[in-house]
């Protein structure tokens, strides 16, 4: 790669190199994402470099491991353009018949096509895949077509041409006009509209500013940021680099997760390769303009990916938040200016300034503009990431891209923004998902987490699930949310237990209302939600774990009462056997007989039951 | 004297704003701590993390008040906040004595053997906590008072807290007796719960899983300090070592 000397230089080298690739070359992309990758992305994608180089098409098949392409109940996936065919659970044996009838003859393997999981229609190529047709890719648009440590692919597409246009034509404050015009918010969760946050810290008095990349996602379920950074590195480098030079900072530091070794490695490469053709380091493209970035790994905490406990995490101090004011964009990273953004914030701005404020301030709601990314798992048929306009209802995300739920499930609740985010019943499902819908309804934003239940799941024990998890990952600083977390998780354990009393219900509400209105960090404060808003709406259900002591989804184990028909019981004791603690009694053949009170409600004799005698409720 | 919030922490004091609380307007230096400002207007704020003397963390919430003009009003701890021109504070509007009630209740139940905070709470209302509570002889809040102490007045950091919420403890490095402690005894001082074990007997100060040597005035011969501080102290203002050993009264 050359080192860029100037921007002419740089246009001149992306021009040859658009000149030199073949719009109609074959490519294979195999997609190498957090979903494709265990499920043997790596082994599919050899296969084919095998099968290419027997056929002799080395060289005239491209052949590319890429980063999500969003299917991922489809892994692994693998994508061959110019046609955009899309095929679904291809495994190292079907690759030598694609490559067969496919690259060599230009034919459909069928078996391998998309098939609605409802309707049975199939779809060959991914336009007409339900899953993509009400998406809009913006942060994720090169996910599937660039080869995320190739600089050059990301040139080819437009790279570093954002960088160009801010550092050539555009002064810091146009750069934060933009931003501000686009009407883009923190994607992280708060939402806070990012172009103000940067005039802030644009006008803080310091010769020393930071710019902090936050991509320590640490949602149970959620992988959006991941596969930002494993898939794009270089979109998120150059909109930090825009940032520095908006707000006068000359390092960044993207906080990013060890347990994204794939993403703590495709940055590196991508910083290197950066540095090498001049878009880190001094006086970046002849502009005079100095900005470098360095990678600050954390080790896992989940409150490290508040603001305030980031900064903390990366001065070396236990990663725990500090009240504001002073906010980080006066005082933040060692106690100088600090822009914090998500990395699908940063991802967002070379965008932004590519194609204009108008431009994003037109997609979206009118509050929330632009798209946003959502990690949709649970009980959706097609779980995978997503990206739509703001402003999409919830019933399109879940039914038409999600594909709905399995036939014989009804839709219960979605819980969204991750585990401090809320549950959000059925009678909103035509709400419009934006910031201020999401928190009306007492959910969150949050950094894109989509889980969706279905009547198996039983919300009291989802609550209980989110809050564990919280309660586990409270620092423990400040009173409301450490001692909150904890008595919420007891009060929790006590109505699963079927110990529950009714003043319970108002006990944890009251509780809510303090943790929410006095935490120190949002932690603490959206803690509550998950109880808060499962109580507001399935109460019923808290009513039955707490006065019948009856959970009717069939989760909650103490409260359940296994029994055994002796209409249909055959005597065949494969539940004798199972029983680990000897509570089924009887002689063969005969129907048998439950103790209630040896009973451990495990539930293995309701397995092994092949006659449905074991009953349940 | 009270601790004035330095301009280390609020670097904009310069000039006095007007702020209302509780419905009276007053005069107070910009970028104070809200909690001097009240305070010394002679409305008492209950607090436990707090002291003069340290960098003030909010961690209790005991402080808060509420800020803003209704509907738009939020709860901040005052310790921390800046007074700033043309705010609106209540000190116990109907959502602050909540919030702190709540708070009392849950150290209650974490702390039950802490004599200050059934005070606390019984000055506020509060005689019994509806929550489960926690082990009958534990006496620490977590407020940090020690663990700020030794780091920022001695700066030896020879204790910090140790994990999160559920283990969340205050402890030595790898909980063995600490290297770093000079065994000045400053965390056992300011906790506000008398939960950290320190005894003396024969001329030896245990704290920490350590035993000092105390030292004894080379004039009157009484116990000063542990040997250790003493010669601590030397090689931090460079005087002979000697002059430490003689008690503040004989010097």
């Amino acid at each position: 790669m050359p080192k860029f000397e100037s921007v002419d230089h740089l246009q001149q080298y992306r021009r040859q190199l658009q000149a030199s690739r073949d719009p109609n070359q074959p490519q294979v992309l195999v997609c190498s994402g957090p979903g494709c990758l265990p499920m043997g992305s790596i082994e599919v994608a050899a296969a084919f470099r095998e099968e290419l180089g027997k056929n002799g098409l080395n060289g005239k098949v491209l052949l590319k491991e890429c980063g999500c392409q969003g299917l991922c109940a489809r892994a692994v996936k693998v994508l061959i353009r110019p046609q955009e065919i899309a095929y679904q659970e291809v495994t190292p044996e079907d690759v030598p018949e694609i490559v067969e009838a496919t690259l060599k003859n230009g034919q459909l393997v069928e078996r391998l096509i998309y098939e609605h999981p409802l309707t049975q229609e199939k779809a060959a190529f991914k336009a007409d895949i339900p899953f993509y047709k009400g998406q809009m890719p913006i942060v994720l648009r090169k996910l599937d077509i660039i080869d995320p440590q190739s600089l050059d692919d990301y040139l080819a597409l437009g790279g570093y041409r954002a960088l160009r246009k801010a550092l050539t034509g555009m002064s810091p404050d146009e750069v934060i006009d933009a931003v501000e015009q686009s009407g883009l918010r923190g994607r992280g969760g708060g939402g806070f509209p990012t172009g103000r946050k940067w005039r802030v810290c644009q006008e803080a008095l310091s010769d020393i500013k930071f710019i902090i990349c936050n991509g320590d996602e640490g949602d149970p379920g959620a992988f959006m940021d991941r596969a930002v950074m494993e898939g794009d590195p270089h979109a998120v480098l150059e909109g930090m680099i825009i940032g520095g030079y908006a707000i006068g900072a000359k390092q960044g530091y993207i906080y990013v997760r060890h347990e994204y070794p794939l993403a703590v490695t495709h940055l590196n490469k991508a910083i290197d390769q950066a540095r090498e053709c001049g878009f880190l380091g001094k006086n970046i493209l002849r502009s005079g303009f100095d900005f470098d970035i360095k990678i600050s790994r954390g080790a896992g905490a989940f409150v490290c990916g508040e603001e305030t406990a980031l900064i903390a995490s990366i001065e070396g101090y236990i990663g725990e938040p500090t009240p504001r004011p002073p906010y980080p964009a006066e005082s933040g990273l060692f106690d100088y200016p600090t822009i914090i953004n998500n990395v699908e914030t940063w991802a967002n701005i070379p965008e932004i300034i590519n194609m204009g404020a108008e431009w994003f301030a037109a997609i979206g709601t009118e509050n929330s503009k632009g798209t946003k990314v959502f990690s949709l798992v649970g009980a959706v048929n097609q779980t995978g990431l997503v990206e739509v306009p703001m402003g999409t209802t919830l019933r399109q995300i879940v039914f038409e891209l999600g594909g709905g739920l399995r036939p014989d499930r009804q839709f219960k609740a979605v819980q969204t923004g991750g585990p401090s985010g809320g549950c959000i019943p059925e009678q909103f499902l035509d709400l419009p998902v934006d910031y201020d819908s999401l928190q009306s309804v007492g959910s969150i934003m949050g950094s894109g987490g989509m889980i969706v239940m279905d009547n198996t799941s039983c919300t009291v024990d989802v609550a209980r699930y989110f809050i564990s998890f919280l309660h586990d990952e409270s620092c423990g600083k400040c009173t409301p949310c450490r001692e909150g977390t904890k008595h919420l998780l007891h009060i929790l354990d006590e109505i699963i237990a079927g110990r529950g009393e009714e003043e319970h219900l108002t006990l944890m509400e009251e509780l809510c209302d303090t943790m929410a209105s006095s935490s120190i960090c949002g932690l603490g404060m959206s803690a509550p939600n998950p109880v808060r808003s499962t109580i507001k709406y399935f109460r019923d259900e808290y009513l039955a774990h707490i006065r019948d002591k009856k959970c009717h989804a069939l989760v909650c184990r103490p409260l359940l009462k296994y029994t055994i028909d002796p209409e249909t019981c055959t005597g065949c004791l494969a539940c004798v056997r199972e029983c680990p603690v000897g509570a089924i009694t009887g002689k063969k053949k005969l129907p048998q007989d439950l103790d209630q009170e040896l009973c451990v409600k495990c539930g293995l004799c309701y397995e092994a039951c092949q006659f449905e005698a074991v009953k349940v409720e | 004297m009270v601790w004035r919030v330095t301009e280390e922490v609020f670097p904009t004091i310069s000039e006095e704003v007007i702020v209302t609380i509780n419905g009276i307007t007053v005069r107070a230096p910009q970028g104070q701590s809200l909690l001097v400002t009240i305070r010394d207007l002679g409305i008492d704020i209950p607090t436990l993390c707090y002291h003069q003397d340290l960098k003030p963390e909010g961690q209790c919430r005991l402080c808060v008040v509420e800020i803003g003009e209704w509907p738009r009003t939020r709860l901040v701890n005052s310790c921390t906040y800046p007074t700033e021109g043309a705010l609106m504070v209540q000190t116990h509007s109907e959502k602050v004595m909540l919030a702190r009630r709540m708070v009392l209740e849950l150290l209650l139940a974490q702390a039950p053997a802490a004599k200050l905070i059934k005070q606390m709470a019984a000055e506020m209302g509060v005689y019994e906590t509806r929550f489960k509570k926690g082990d009958s002889e534990e006496r620490c809040i977590l407020c940090g008072l020690c663990v700020r102490t030794c780091r920022d007045i001695v700066g030896v950091s020879a204790i910090s807290m140790a994990n999160r919420t559920p283990a969340k403890e205050v402890a030595t490095p790898f909980k063995e007796a600490a290297e770093a402690c000079i065994g000045c005894g400053s965390c056992a001082f300011v906790c506000p719960t008398d939960v950290i074990p320190y005894t003396e007997k024969d001329g030896v100060r245990t704290i920490w899983g350590r035993n000092f040597e105390l030292q004894a005035c080379n004039v009157c011969g009484n116990y000063i300090e542990p040997k250790y501080q003493l010669e601590h102290w030397a090689k931090l203002t460079g005087d002979p070592v000697e002059f430490f050993f003689v008690c503040r009264d004989c010097r």
